[in-house]
């Protein structure tokens, strides 16, 4: 599969001769501090991710208050509440609900909510997905083993500017009374895309 | 342009297929990869727009056969090149050959959060707004050699706008390095069988975030 050819160890070694090519090249000219990439690298590898988004969700499951003012402006929300870090501009949440659910996708290129998801997988990125969710989104939902009532309308978005959206799923039932962060367990990245749905709590090992 | 980066509405990828517990970075070029173009940007002798239209004039077959990030290579030593930062015959040497030129800022250790950070792209507006929601619009029937946000399965369609998210930098502008040229920005939505025509999905609905250019009155 072309998104594959990291695995490929040929190419891999001609790819990694021109990276470090060109990492010489801009530490050489001062444009570059080997030091910041690797504390960038680390950021996203440690400090980002759908841990982010799966708070801010729980969050939203259990606050009115706070769930209204995420869906005005999820930015502002998000930064307000303090509790979540700093979040980019122009990010907009988008709430599912019996009669609509929501998909998230950039045709264009990758355009992701990294903020609250962290860096977007392999698959969002792909062409299958960016080639087929805006036309026919149930069959995507099909490969990701959902199935939705035919009478739930689907909403796709396609990030086409520097807008990030985040879907702000269902609360699942039976779920009364938990706590925010066992609730954040039941939300799931793909959940906030809009290709999956949050865990049910039985499914919960805890 | 009207690339194959364009992907919306083909048929024949195939399945998507989810790798489970991914991690973030497959090897560990790929993170050197998004932290050079991190601090290209930085540097602003570069920008997003022109990182994607770089994406986007690679040859067709190379687009969809490498991996993402060995795009995002090849788009930053495109722009690397373009900028003037860096020289080919430099990338053929692996080293430094000559002092690069001078740019507006570099990203140091004290300012490493920047990195981590989306800019806002809102920007004042130079008029008022042409359209408000609830207004039906039809996108215009384009082809643009350069870069452009509107998407070729979204032209010449009849759709609503929902909203206004504001005045932004406009790609299409930006792009060809030439200022940001701000531009209303708007969620306009669109009916499937609008989009794809007898036989689609009659409970899908589209939007895409279109500039004011895009769009016309009907």
């Amino acid at each position: 599969m072309s998104d594959h050819d990291h695995d490929d160890g040929s190419h891999l070694s001609e790819i990694q001769l021109r990276v470090r090519a060109l990492e010489t090249i801009l530490t050489e000219k001062g444009y570059v501090d080997p030091t910041v990439l690797d504390q960038i690298v680390e950021h996203f590898e440690t400090k980002v991710g759908p841990h982010v988004g799966a708070k801010v969700v729980a969050r939203a499951w259990v606050d009115p208050t706070f769930r209204s003012n995420l869906l005005a402006d999820a930015t502002k929300a998000i930064t307000e509440s303090g509790r979540f870090g700093t979040i980019g501009e122009h990010l907009i949440a988008v709430e599912n609900t019996p009669e609509q659910h929501n998909m998230v996708v950039c045709t264009l290129c990758s355009c992701y909510p990294w903020d609250v998801l962290g860096l977007p997988p392999v698959w969002y990125k792909s062409a299958p997905y960016r080639s087929r969710v805006v036309m026919d989104p149930r069959s995507v939902l099909a490969d990701f083993g959902v199935t939705l009532p035919p009478t739930t309308g689907i909403r796709v978005w396609d990030s086409t500017a520097e807008t990030r959206y985040l879907v702000l799923p269902q609360r699942p039932a039976g779920t009364e009374g938990w706590s925010e962060e066992r609730l954040a367990s039941l939300v799931t990245r793909d959940s906030m895309i809009g290709t999956g749905l949050p865990a049910q709590p039985g499914a919960q090992t805890s | 342009m009207n690339g194959v980066h364009d992907l919306g509405g083909f048929h024949g990828f195939g399945k998507v297929e989810p790798e489970a517990d991914e991690p973030p970075f497959h090897a560990p070029w790929e993170g050197r990869v998004l932290g050079l173009q991190r601090a290209l940007l930085y540097t602003r002798a570069w920008n997003l727009d022109r990182f994607r239209d770089a994406q986007e004039r690679l040859p067709a077959q190379v687009y969809l056969s490498v991996s993402y990030y060995h795009r995002w290579l090849l788009a930053v030593l495109r722009g690397a090149v373009e900028t003037g930062l860096v020289g080919a015959d430099e990338l053929e040497a692996g080293h430094a050959l000559r002092p690069g030129p001078a740019v507006q800022r570099t990203l140091k250790q004290s300012a490493v959060g920047a990195a981590f950070m989306r800019p806002a792209f809102g920007r004042p507006p130079p008029r008022a707004a042409r359209f408000k929601p609830g207004d039906r619009v039809r996108t215009r029937n384009t082809h643009p050699s350069g870069h452009t946000r509107l998407p070729r399965y979204a032209r010449d369609k009849v759709g609503t706008v929902e909203s206004i998210h504001g005045c932004h930098v406009y790609p299409d502008v930006a792009a060809t390095g030439q200022g940001e040229d701000p531009q209303w920005l708007y969620a306009v939505v669109f009916r499937g069988p609008d989009l794809w025509g007898e036989g689609s999905d009659p409970t899908l609905t589209v939007s895409i975030d279109a500039f004011e250019p895009y769009l016309e009155p009907t």
